[in-house]
């Protein structure tokens, strides 16, 4: 950073920053600490003591079949995500890049889910595959079908991904749409002067130069099945059925809120705190490497 | 953009009327769950309960929108509506008060702990609320904030995403015109008012955009913290109006409300499409 002008003083910026500072020393730090001290302790079942236990709560979880059970359904769940979400939002931002006219009309039609808030969606989407009057599960029965998403984690894990995964098709689309639309005319050109036709193009010059978009959301979708998509399960499935969709956001809250088991809950949101801890990093290393090409 | 040269690239043609078959099919597919949603709340319940259901609107809207938002199902529609506009404005408000302070500070004094502080303000990125419920549940509680609208609101307002993004484009404003307000006399804060202020007004209105939408589509904070049906938000108030046991839900009320849900976040994002583009790409990257 170059010597910028600056103004004297030290009292007036600590009060400036003050506010920001607080609220994160009261409702950020002092929780995350919270928790991590609380992940040493299992509470006694009225809560009146609790006893040291190391790190008893953490071998516990990771021999617990069910939290391992939580983290492939985890993994599983935010690549599927992930994959649903970015292939069809590609295929239409460069069908929207063809047009000349009218993509202004398209974008505005496709970025609606954008606003819809997630547990607003897994309701949308429970209502057409509801078992008794959802007009998707209906006409599938028609076709001989049997859709049971209450009964069958297949169908409940498809179910979860398309409802979490349809918002996030707008947010893409206007990435890769914005990504697109900055991709040099000339080189383009150039491909077509060689003779390239629009799918050779499109392989040999235009997705290289989309791969950083495509990275960049990569790991913001990664990061948003992981933490954003608790409103689409908890309306959907609750986490159901036999736990097939119980992601580790979702185990958090049903061990804390639910089950009372404050320690493991404590524990896992410790491990959380790891991974987003890991992701924040690894979006970093690619911003930082963006800027300097 | 509106007039790409064409040049050599074909832009014409067989080609085209095939794309917007493939993007109307898109948009339509896109597009159906909230049609469906539209089109429920237009029906009576029988009509819905017997499948399938139709496919076009009923006749219906004016009784289950009237119904929703004066009687609900817990609580009128029309108080948790309220009680998400308290939440989402004061939230987007406070989050861009206290960015706009703090990267004030960052940018244009030297002060002790000034590092300190940035990287307290960084690591916050890591901590999402997702990841800190029960401790962070039972600061609020302790506070007695529960079924409060400050209970609601103070935890998700300190947001270090904002503070960046003012911190970055701070970092554009020319010396010059902090050296001139120097030389001149001003005191920070006016400097602050008379320049910074009006030069970070698009900044300023492209992030409401986002921040009122990360507001009003809040879930599991406001599940949490408000037990009490008066004070429930709109999008978390839905899954309430489920009932518990086999008994058949009333669909109609029910889509009524998600699309009321959803009226407010579409507005701005659609009404505020260029400032919600560029708040969203300023924002991320």
């Amino acid at each position: 950073m170059n010597q910028r002008v600056t103004f004297r003083g030290w009292w007036l910026p600590i009060l400036l920053i003050a506010p920001q500072v607080i609220i994160s020393a009261v409702f950020f730090f002092y929780p995350a600490g919270q928790a991590i001290w609380q992940s040493l302790f299992i509470p006694d079942p009225f809560g009146l003591s609790s006893v040291f236990v190391g790190l008893g709560n953490f071998e516990f979880l990771f021999s617990d079949k069910f939290y391992r059970a939580s983290f492939v359904t985890t993994a599983v769940f935010s690549i599927l995500v992930t994959l649903c979400s970015m292939i069809p939002a590609l295929f239409l931002a460069v069908m929207a890049d063809r047009l000349i006219k009218g993509s202004g009309t398209y974008r505005t039609m496709l970025i609606w889910p954008y606003a819809v808030a997630p547990a607003i969606a897994g309701v949308l989407w429970l209502f057409m595959f509801n078992t008794r009057v959802g007009v998707v599960s209906w006409y599938l029965g028609q076709l001989g079908y049997d859709w049971n998403h209450v009964l069958n984690g297949g169908e409940a894990m498809g179910l979860v991904v398309v409802a979490s995964a349809w918002g996030r098709i707008s947010y893409n689309f206007l990435f890769f749409l914005a990504a697109l639309q900055a991709v040099p005319r000339s080189v383009i050109e150039a491909a077509a002067i060689d003779g390239a036709r629009f799918w050779k193009r499109f392989w040999t010059v235009v997705l290289p130069l989309l791969s950083p978009t495509a990275f960049f959301l990569l790991v913001v979708n990664i990061v948003y099945s992981f933490f954003e998509t608790f409103g689409v399960i908890h309306t959907i499935t609750s986490g159901g059925p036999q736990q097939s969709t119980t992601i580790l956001v979702y185990k958090v809250f049903a061990d804390g809120f639910v089950g009372q088991d404050l320690g493991s809950s404590a524990a896992q949101s410790v491990i959380l705190l790891f991974v987003v801890g890991l992701l924040t990093i690894i979006q970093f290393k690619y911003i930082e490497k963006k800027v300097h090409y | 953009m509106a007039n790409k040269i064409n040049g050599m690239v074909e832009k014409r043609g067989s080609g085209l009327w095939l794309t917007h078959v493939f993007m109307v099919f898109g948009v339509l597919i896109i597009f159906f769950p909230i049609w469906l949603a539209f089109v429920a709340s237009t029906v009576t319940q029988p009509e819905i309960v017997k499948p399938p259901m139709p496919l076009w609107p009923g006749d219906q809207l004016w009784e289950n929108y009237s119904k929703a938002l004066v009687s609900g199902i817990n609580v009128p529609v029309s108080t948790m509506l309220v009680n998400s506009f308290v939440m989402a404005i004061s939230i987007a408000v406070g989050k861009i008060i206290i960015s706009l302070l703090s990267a004030f500070a960052i940018v244009y004094f030297r002060f002790p702990g000034r590092n300190f502080f940035f990287w307290m303000i960084f690591l916050t990125l890591m901590l999402p609320v997702e990841v800190r419920i029960v401790p962070t549940y039972e600061v609020v509680a302790s506070f007695g904030m529960l079924n409060s609208y400050s209970g609601l609101i103070f935890p998700l307002i300190a947001s270090a995403t904002a503070t960046f993004l003012f911190r970055q484009f701070f970092l554009t404003i020319p010396d010059e015109l902090a050296e001139a307000s120097r030389v001149d006399g001003a005191s920070p804060m006016r400097f602050f008012w008379d320049i910074v202020l009006p030069m970070s007004r698009t900044n300023i209105a492209a992030l409401f955009v986002i921040l009122f939408i990360y507001g009003w589509n809040q879930y599991l904070w406001p599940l949490l913290i408000t037990t009490e049906p008066e004070m429930n938000t709109i999008v978390m108030g839905i899954k309430q109006m489920f009932p518990s046991g086999d008994d058949v839900a009333d669909w109609p009320v029910i889509m009524a409300t998600s699309i009321l849900a959803m009226i407010p976040p579409v507005i701005v994002v659609v009404g505020m499409q260029r400032l919600f583009i560029r708040g969203l790409v300023d924002s991320e990257k």
